[in-house]
């Protein structure tokens, strides 16, 4: 067994000890247990990061053992690791690390400890499975695997009926997501005749120009392939039209957010899109669909953002906003960049939802921002960690945002088409938004006069070491991931560092061409950010009673904005409704109404009748029988003459 | 036929353990009554060992009939009695004699009147269901396949709820009509072919006239069993009243005699009508899929909710079956196995609550994961499988199922697929109402969590359920051959009708 198989392993392996003995090692055992393994994973991943990426030796290859196999179809549970996974390992291993050590602080009042690492050690077993995958299927098992944990998760304080509903509504749409991946699957299954990654990639160039009948419909196959993949990211990623489960997602512990729904479950899609690059590069349109939903995802989810109260659904309209920035880097062909901010991302969103997590726990679980205010001077340690991961996120030269989100944005530019062109301008606008939403979220939480209760404040504390370690692992990762990381990832080393593991077509080299983009390209981010921190400021520092007019003067914006776009409300009333109505009819009006009166009941009641009208028959008159008879020997000759005469 | 007949050995075993039940005496009813459970468990429990026996003897990569017997029952008729498995009913019987036992365990406290009657009348069935696995010769299937009919219709109409009586004989009714058209498709297909005998009527050829009837003959039956929609509203009302036994075995085994048929009978035998009903087929499993899934989602009792899913399930059965590739065929094959155990299990889960709260009304529950939490986790198990989470059961047989259907009709297999969505919602749905949110109502507070006879049931299901979603090779190696055979009975009688055509047409 080698020792990379490992960083797979001790998850799940905490997460069975955890889940199925926690009871008998108590809440501390099972906490033990799983910090030690996730940090001995963690391990082994920068190992394996340093030897397959930075050192560039070959991708290895663990077959484990076969899993399905019927007619051409064959399946392995296999291990594959090349430099995209050990990137996507690293990033998992080390945020879930990091999550794991800090929940231990979090989870200190709640009851189910166990049960708590118990999940997120399998949540992260499962993400491991979906990125080490070298098959479609084991891919979609991680897949399914992590939108379980998700689920568990969500709805792990399962007394409240919001936390399951919104666990459940997490688990459906994600679910709409899925059943596009799996046509898609099945698509390459039927075009390629495998889903091994190798076979599949080695023959995409051929395929390039192959057609497939699809819903009665001739397709260009790639692009049909690719379509219904990328249905499967946007369900995952909280892309526009899927992504009404990431906001409500945030019932769950802040940890859970974290790491799941900002860090790693999220940038599965986004992994899925890198890791199917050579499909993707064939199929031009379907680019262009996810620069196109990337923007407009990233512009749509920080208008919201300005609006909301709630500290953690700032952060996740944050998160969204960010995956749509990696989207549409994937749709432009900048594979590496979109890599890149995910793995910044990683560590900076994390830090900001630990720290948000920090503050909510030190005001007795108050997450509206309105009742929170001058708080700094209780809680400096958390305070810093959020000035260094909103840095980050506002893309400030030197923190790690500002080396992935300039690139993306510069490639965009680059592309040099109109989709390319729109992204890079909804983008900027968003790096706008994103500065200003950050820091009026620094402001009203930290700073002006408290508006909280005085118990509450009497009672403001700064968190445990063991919640401010993490902090301060991921803040060094904000702080130093994207200088550091610069130059492999997209920098002058990035052919060596990818090797093999993503494909770009010469003519849509987007990263080279970003490098000779004009410099007010490369500019722009930085300047509109630095007016959107001006902005926030003078809203919400100096003139404070601003905000609350611009709201009226521009109040249906507002409220649009406020009220996320209305999807929820457009979706309830256009799909879940009907169908709940329709399941209805089909019960009372089809099953009881018109199957079992026709059928069952309806035989047994004509029989019924038949019988009775028979029965009347027999009246038990001699001369009624004798009259029968008559009639009927009269038919008879009747009959018989007729024949004979014919 | 100088072997040991072990195959006749596992079918009337139980029913000589029924027998020896019948003759239980005493003056106390409480000894009796255990006594009888006792022994019935016994039997059975001895019953899977042998079939496990059995099955070590099977080979799994040789696709033909194996471990035969035959014995000259009527012999100027040409009718005789004869045994035989392959890689497909092999499974089945494993199923049924696993399952048998599971519904005795289940049903230890929960039947309280006529106790040793419901032993005999149980023992029996499970006869029946093996014997009609085994039956090599098309008379003995169709004794067989009629003979379950009985004991269910008692063990609904005697030990159901309510509305036992409108149940059975709904039931009856509707799975009689179906089996007289096919007593008359049997009786043509021997009079034609002069033989009763299955290995024989694989290779015979039937008129393409005669094949529309006869298939058409053979739906009529196995739609019914299976059920497909629109004659599946039996099954709701008859897993409502049975008790909590009845339930699983008939989740479990009676609803796979229809696809099991299919397999048999329909596509190897009349492989012309086949290819021509095959529209029918897609047309009614998708709208199966769709349909009861929607039905599921509305539902306020636990035990209807499931029997939806399960019309729902079956349609991936019949849809794989028809798609006439290994994956589809073998996809469906594994669906059955896996709903055999998973819709099952759910149903002992429902029967779990139902014995203490005596009440199947969704609403009524809420909060057990505070009071129950092994039954949450065991429950939590089975509901995913049953929503088809990739490493569970669930997974491979749908997959492979739809996997199938695409290759031959995208629109089919993309309308298929979305009952993968309506599924998770209707399942999680019901596992909310009745494992989480708050725990505020009295009796429910009272409930106890599983006890250990409680345990003893579910645990080897959840090994079953993982292992067969984590390595299912073990099944699919056993299924394959046969599959591959089947495949090759319907494409050589496509042959040679096609030959007969063209000589046809070449008299002309």
């Amino acid at each position: 067994m080698q020792i990379e198989v490992l960083a797979i392993g001790l998850p799940l392996l905490g997460a069975i000890i955890a889940g199925l003995f926690g009871r008998s090692i108590t809440d501390r055992g099972a906490q033990f247990i799983t910090c030690l393994f996730m940090i001995v994973a963690a391990l082994i991943s920068m190992k394996i990061f340093r030897d397959v990426a930075i050192l560039g030796n070959d991708s290895v290859t663990i077959e484990l053992f076969k899993w399905i196999s019927s007619g051409t179809l064959d399946v392995a549970w296999s291990l594959r690791f090349d430099a995209l996974s050990a990137v996507m390992l690293f990033v998992v291993n080390v945020v879930s690390a990091s999550v794991h050590i800090y929940s231990v602080g979090y989870m200190s009042h709640d009851k189910c400890k166990a049960r708590f690492m118990s999940y997120l050690s399998l949540f992260t077993f499962a993400m491991l499975m979906l990125v080490t995958s070298d098959n479609l299927l084991q891919l979609f098992f991680g897949w399914e695997g992590v939108g379980l944990a998700s689920y568990l998760l969500i709805g792990f304080w399962n007394h409240k009926p919001s936390a399951n509903k919104a666990a459940i509504k997490a688990f459906i749409v994600n679910r709409v997501g899925d059943f596009g991946l799996a046509l898609g699957i099945m698509t390459i299954f039927v075009i390629f005749g495998s889903i091994q990654f190798d076979a599949i990639f080695s023959a995409a160039g051929d395929a390039s120009n192959a057609s497939f009948l699809f819903l009665g419909y001739e397709f260009h196959a790639l692009s049909l392939a690719c379509g219904l993949l990328f249905i499967g990211a946007m369900g995952k990623s909280a892309q526009l039209g899927l992504h009404t489960w990431l906001p409500d997602a945030m019932e769950g512990p802040t940890p859970v957010s974290a790491l799941i729904h900002a860090a790693t479950m999220v940038t599965a899609g986004v992994f899925l899109v890198a890791r199917m690059s050579p499909l993707f590069e064939y199929a031009p349109m379907v680019q262009m669909a996810v620069t196109v939903v990337g923007a407009l995802t990233a512009l749509i989810a920080a208008t919201i953002a300005v609006t909301q109260f709630d500290i953690k659904r700032v952060i996740a309209y944050s998160t969204m906003s960010q995956l749509g920035y990696m989207f549409f880097a994937l749709g432009v062909s900048a594979y590496g960049a979109a890599m890149f901010h995910l793995f910044t991302h990683a560590f900076f969103k994390a830090l900001l939802f630990l720290g948000a997590g920090s503050v909510i726990h030190a005001m007795s679980d108050e997450q509206d921002m309105r009742k929170m205010g001058g708080i700094w001077k209780k809680i400096p340690m958390t305070y810093i960690m959020m000035w260094i991961g909103n840095l980050a996120l506002a893309g400030l030269p030197w923190f790690a945002g500002y080396y992935s989100k300039d690139l993306i944005l510069e490639a965009a530019f680059a592309d040099h088409s109109w989709f390319g062109e729109f992204a890079f301008w909804c983008g900027i606008t968003a790096a706008f938004l994103t500065a200003f939403y950050s820091w009026r979220l620094l402001f009203m939480t930290f700073h002006g006069k408290s508006r909280a209760d005085d118990k509450v404040i009497a009672h403001i504390h700064e968190s445990p070491l063991v919640m401010q370690i993490p902090l301060a692992a991921l803040a060094t990762g904000a702080l130093f991931a994207g200088v550091a990381f610069a130059p492999y990832f997209i920098g002058e080393h990035r052919i060596d560092f990818w090797q093999n593991s993503l494909f770009v077509l010469e003519h849509n080299d987007t990263i080279e061409a970003a490098h000779h983009a004009p410099s007010w390209v490369a500019q722009m981010p930085v300047f509109v950010a630095i007016i959107g921190i001006f902005l926030a400021y003078i809203l919400y520092v100096v003139a404070k009673t601003i905000p609350t007019h611009i709201a009226k003067i521009f109040s249906p914006i507002h409220s649009l904005f406020f009220n996320k776009w209305y999807f929820d409300e457009i979706y309830d009333a256009l799909i879940v409704r009907p169908l709940i109505a329709l399941g209805r009819v089909f019960w009372k009006r089809g099953d009881e109404g018109v199957i079992d009166p026709l059928g069952p009941d309806g035989v047994s009641a004509t029989v019924n009748v038949s019988s009775k009208t028979v029965g009347r028959m027999e009246t038990g008159y001699i001369y009624h029988y004798a009259f029968a008879m008559l009639i009927g020997v009269v038919a008879l000759l009747t009959l018989y003459l007729f024949k004979f005469y014919w | 036929m100088n072997t040991f007949p072990i195959l006749s050995l596992i079918t009337f075993l139980p029913l000589l353990g029924a027998l020896f039940i019948f003759f239980i005496n005493g003056a106390k009813q409480e000894y009796i009554d255990r006594s009888a459970k006792t022994a019935a468990l016994f039997v059975s429990v001895f019953t899977f060992g042998a079939s496990l026996f059995m099955y070590s003897l099977f080979k799994p990569e040789n696709g033909d009939f194996q471990l035969i017997e035959t014995f000259r029952w009527f012999p100027s008729l040409n009718i005789s009695y004869k045994m035989g498995v392959d890689g497909i009913s092999v499974l089945f019987v494993l199923l049924s004699t696993f399952l048998t036992p599971v519904c005795l365990l289940a049903s230890w406290n929960s039947i309280k009147k006529n106790v040793k009657e419901f032993m005999i009348a149980f023992l029996i069935l499970e006869t029946m269901m093996i014997g009609m696995f085994c039956s090599l010769d098309i008379v003995l299937f169709y004794v067989f396949f009629e003979g379950v009919l009985i004991p269910m219709f008692i063990i609904i109409g005697v030990w159901g709820g309510p509305r036992r009586v409108y149940s059975s004989f709904k039931f009856f009714l509707y799975t009689l009509l179906g089996s007289v058209l096919m007593l008359l498709a049997i009786l043509a297909m021997y009079l034609h072919a002069e033989t009763s005998d299955i290995t024989v009527l694989l290779n015979t050829n039937f008129p393409i006239q005669m094949q529309t009837w006869l298939w058409l003959a053979f739906f009529a039956s196995f739609a019914v069993k299976m059920p497909m929609w629109p004659v599946h509203t039996w099954l709701p009302d008859a897993h409502v009243e049975a008790p909590t036994a009845g339930s699983v075995i008939l989740a479990g085994v009676l609803l796979k005699m229809g696809g099991y048929g299919f397999l048999r009978f329909s596509v190897p035998m009349f492989p012309v009508a086949t290819m021509e009903f095959t529209w029918l087929i897609y047309g009614l499993s998708v709208v199966a899929i769709i349909y009861t899934s929607l039905i599921a989602l509305v539902q306020t009792d636990m035990k209807k909710l499931i029997a939806y899913s399960s019309v729902a399930h079956m349609g991936f059965v019949t849809l794989g079956i028809f798609t006439l590739t290994e994956q589809g065929m073998e996809g469906a094959v594994f669906q059955m196995l896996s709903h055999g155990i998973v819709s099952a299990a759910l149903f002992l889960c429902v029967g779990v609550v139902y014995d203490r709260l005596h009440t199947r009304n969704i609403g009524r529950y809420g909060g057990l994961v505070n009071n129950m939490p092994k039954y949450a986790t065991v429950f939590m198990v089975f509901m995913l499988a049953s929503v088809g989470l990739p490493g569970t059961s669930g997974f491979v047989g749908e997959f492979l199922s739809l996997l199938g259907a695409f290759q031959v009709n995208t629109i089919v297999a993309t309308l298929a697929s979305t009952g993968v969505v309506l599924g998770a919602a209707y399942m999680l749905y019901l596992y909310r109402a009745v494992v989480f949110g708050p725990l505020d109502k009295d009796d429910v507070k009272k409930m106890l969590d599983l006890d250990k006879r409680e345990i003893t049931i579910f645990l080897p299901m959840i090994v079953l359920v993982l292992w067969m979603g984590i390595y299912p090779s073990t099944v699919l190696n056993t299924v394959a051959p046969a599959i591959k055979k089947t495949i090759t009975y319907h494409d050589q009688g496509l042959e040679r009708a096609e030959k007969e055509e063209k000589q046809k047409g070449d008299i002309q």
